[in-house]
């Protein structure tokens, strides 16, 4: 019986017949094969760029620019360095970038909540919007908003004024800037206390509603707390605040802050064409939720915009977030097209003008590479993240 | 744009080996020349109505054409920006390039190219609208300006600029037709170019009057065609072709009377005329063909640029170095 067993049992094949050795071998010749794949064309490049006398290394990023920035978040001038410029696109590219994600997404849940209005207008226009704005390709739409919209604009001299100290003209936005004076900190403090206290009152009354059922008006106090408070401060201080107002000179306004044309531009373009996205998202979100959820929910006495807020909304969530996500990263490299009217972001900048002056292209896009994977990766992280938090909690 | 920069690349890492070699016999395999040109400024580089293209930097192709096949026709164009233009070479996506570029020691020493002689002596200038009422770029000071990206017109300005303790506000477009369209809608109140190209670029304005070219000349901008470090016969051959039509004009051979030329007694004439191509890999003809099909130098200065067209630049620094100008080429013999 026992020899019988031990001619059922199959004894250990050799090593090259393994199925699992088989396996581990192939794949490692297959990252062998990648490896001197990649060796190869890094050699083979560096050598032929050396042959051809073309420079090569990262050292040109300690070298003087030489050349000046349209906008930039940090100290620029021709005196700095190309590695500086790196900088200042990126910044700008993440600014843009930021922008256009948080203006889309409002933009985006207005449309898809007003997609599905019982008003027949509201929800027809909405339709026409996302339509209209979905199937036109973003490149025209960047186009139009800056030289369609530019062309429209007054010039300098005529300016649409507001106040007399916020204008608007083909240059961009102006707007006063705040200088804070003497004892200005005051209201700083008070802003920080009023945010804190805010948390805290709303912590408290939840914790209370969950006891006992009693409501508390968490939106009022909030609002007093952090608006009021640092107003009573500040006028008890003394108004410590000046205003830096733009003034017209010769070519143009000069003072104040200032929002260039390619800036606003390149904004309404990009969320106008990704909130269309976001709104089907939202839409398809909304829907997804039972009609049961609703019903149960009204018949315990809810309002209508609490249902939507505490009931259909974060059921919602989970179905949006994911989606979300690659349209926020599309936001992030589609604000690469910035180039096109002359937005200085990372393409343009550092892409465009340094590599051209410096004729690095290989360096000089790998890094441009590896900033929009950086970008995109965050993002994702942060969305993964959110994901996880909205998730539904088993019990 | 940016794929035409990628593809460049991936052929720079991958097939590099080929592009090095011999250029000629690759053109003469082809038979054609790859000429990369300006994406579009009238009386450089710019296609007419019927898609030819025209102007003087093409010309300087098509004379290598002729030289090299025999024919000024056997030329393909690709147009590029200022800031694919290195690359493309680089990468042999094209034999020549002739895009009004600036020769400085930067793209010589490093890019891994050579400038192979001068066609056109430039210098950066500026456009502004009449209305402003401005006489002079010293009345600039807080100015916005509109500018192509990748030239060393970007570099010159910051250093004018500076240098005269005034400051600008750069708008930096990627071609040069966007930068004439944002001068156009208000954007800048100058625009900044080479002063051939600010003539060239007043002309595509509804109201072309409405704007003037200011007399300063911040820069000198000597523009001429470059091509591949390290092939020295193709280098030789696009710097003796452009040599041959400036050489032409100055003896007084035309395309009308060069055939009569042929039997000159004259023995620079002759010269010119045969005898000197098997030096260059050539046949004895090509510096016949260059003038009898392209013209010499000061022709295709008049119908490009100068009287006989549109422009109506004046011959300037451009003039041959007899006549006032500091157009020279070594001799041929």
């Amino acid at each position: 019986m026992s020899t019988q067993q031990q001619g059922l049992t199959p004894g250990k094949p050799p090593i090259w017949n393994d199925p699992h050795y088989r396996a581990l071998f192939f794949q490692i010749l297959l990252i062998i094969g990648l490896g001197a794949f990649l060796y190869y064309i890094v050699n083979n490049t560096l050598s032929n760029m050396e042959a051809r006398g073309i420079s090569t290394g990262f050292a040109f990023l300690s070298e003087r620019s030489g050349f000046d920035i349209l906008q930039s978040l940090i100290p620029f001038s021709a005196d700095s360095t190309y590695g500086r410029t790196f900088f200042v696109g990126l910044l700008n590219t993440i600014l843009i970038t930021l922008l256009g994600i948080v203006v889309a997404t409002i933009l985006g849940f207005i449309v898809g909540v007003a997609r599905l209005s019982k008003n027949w207008l509201i929800a027809k226009l909405a339709t026409v919007y996302i339509e209209t704005f979905r199937n036109i390709p973003l490149l025209i739409q960047i186009f139009f908003w800056y030289f369609v919209v530019l062309r429209a604009m007054p010039g300098a001299r005529d300016s649409l004024s507001f106040m007399d100290s916020f204008f608007l003209n083909v240059r961009g936005m102006y707007a006063p800037y705040p200088v804070p004076g003497e004892g200005f900190n005051f209201t700083l403090i008070a802003i920080a206390i009023g945010i804190i206290a805010a948390f805290l009152v709303r912590s408290w009354a939840k914790k209370r509603q969950n006891a006992t059922g009693q409501q508390f008006p968490i939106f009022w106090t909030s609002l007093g707390l952090i608006f009021g408070l640092p107003l009573i401060v500040f006028l008890l201080s003394g108004s410590p605040l000046t205003w830096d107002i733009p003034v017209l000179n010769r070519f143009n306004f000069q003072g104040g802050t200032r929002i260039i044309p390619e800036l606003l531009a390149l904004l309404i373009a990009l969320s106008i064409y990704t909130a269309a996205f976001i709104a089907e998202i939202v839409r398809s979100g909304i829907l997804a939720v039972s009609k049961g959820q609703t019903e149960a929910a009204l018949s315990l006495g809810l309002q209508p915009n609490q249902n939507l807020r505490l009931v259909v909304i974060p059921q919602a969530m989970r179905v949006i977030i994911p989606p979300m996500t690659s349209q926020y990263l599309n936001l992030a490299k589609n604000s690469s097209l910035a180039t096109a009217i002359g937005y200085p972001d990372i393409v343009n900048v550092f892409m465009g003008t340094t590599l051209n002056q410096t004729g690095q292209a290989v360096e000089i896009i790998a890094m441009t590479m590896a900033v929009y994977l950086t970008i995109s990766l965050t993002i994702s992280l942060f969305m993964n993240w959110y994901n996880a938090k909205m998730a539904l909690v088993e019990r | 744009m940016k794929k035409s920069i990628f593809l460049g690349l991936a052929a720079a890492a991958m097939f590099g080996t080929t592009a090095i070699a011999d250029t000629l016999d690759a053109v003469k395999k082809n038979d054609h020349v790859k000429c990369g040109v300006s994406t579009g400024l009238a009386g450089f580089s710019a296609a007419d109505e019927k898609g030819n293209y025209q102007g003087m930097d093409v010309d300087v192709c098509r004379a290598v054409a002729a030289a090299v096949l025999g024919d000024a026709n056997k030329v393909k164009f690709t147009p590029l920006t200022a800031k694919e233009r290195f690359t493309a070479l680089q990468s042999g996506e094209i034999d020549i390039l002739s895009r009004n570029t600036t020769w400085t020691l930067t793209r010589d020493a490093s890019l891994g190219l050579n400038f192979a002689g001068v066609n056109y002596y430039d210098g950066q200038g500026f456009m502004v609208t009449k209305a402003l009422g401005v006489k002079s770029a010293m009345e600039l000071d807080g100015a916005a300006v509109c500018l192509q990206a990748g030239t060393t017109t970007e570099l010159n300005l910051a250093d004018y600029f500076k240098a005269n303790n005034m400051k600008y506000k750069a708008v930096t477009y990627d071609t040069s037709d966007q930068t004439i369209k944002g001068f156009e809608a208000g954007r800048c109140d100058m625009l900044t170019s080479d002063q051939s190209q600010l003539y060239s670029l007043r002309i595509k304005l509804a109201k072309p009057d409405d704007a003037v070219v200011l007399p300063e000349v911040i820069s000198k901008e000597p523009l001429g065609p470059v091509v591949r470090q390290g092939d020295d016969k193709w280098f030789n051959i696009v710097r003796w072709s452009l040599n041959a039509m400036i050489n032409a004009e100055e003896m007084g051979i035309t395309k009308a009377n060069v055939a009569s030329m042929k039997d000159s007694k004259d023995p620079a004439t002759q010269r010119l005329m045969g005898g000197q191509g098997e030096k260059l890999g050539l046949d004895d003809k090509w510096s016949y063909n260059i003038i009898s099909q392209v013209g010499n130098y000061g022709e295709s200065f008049e119908a490009n640029v100068g009287s006989g067209s549109p422009l109506k630049i004046g011959r300037g620094l451009n003039a041959l170095w007899n006549k006032g100008g500091i157009m020279y080429a070594p001799p041929i013999r």
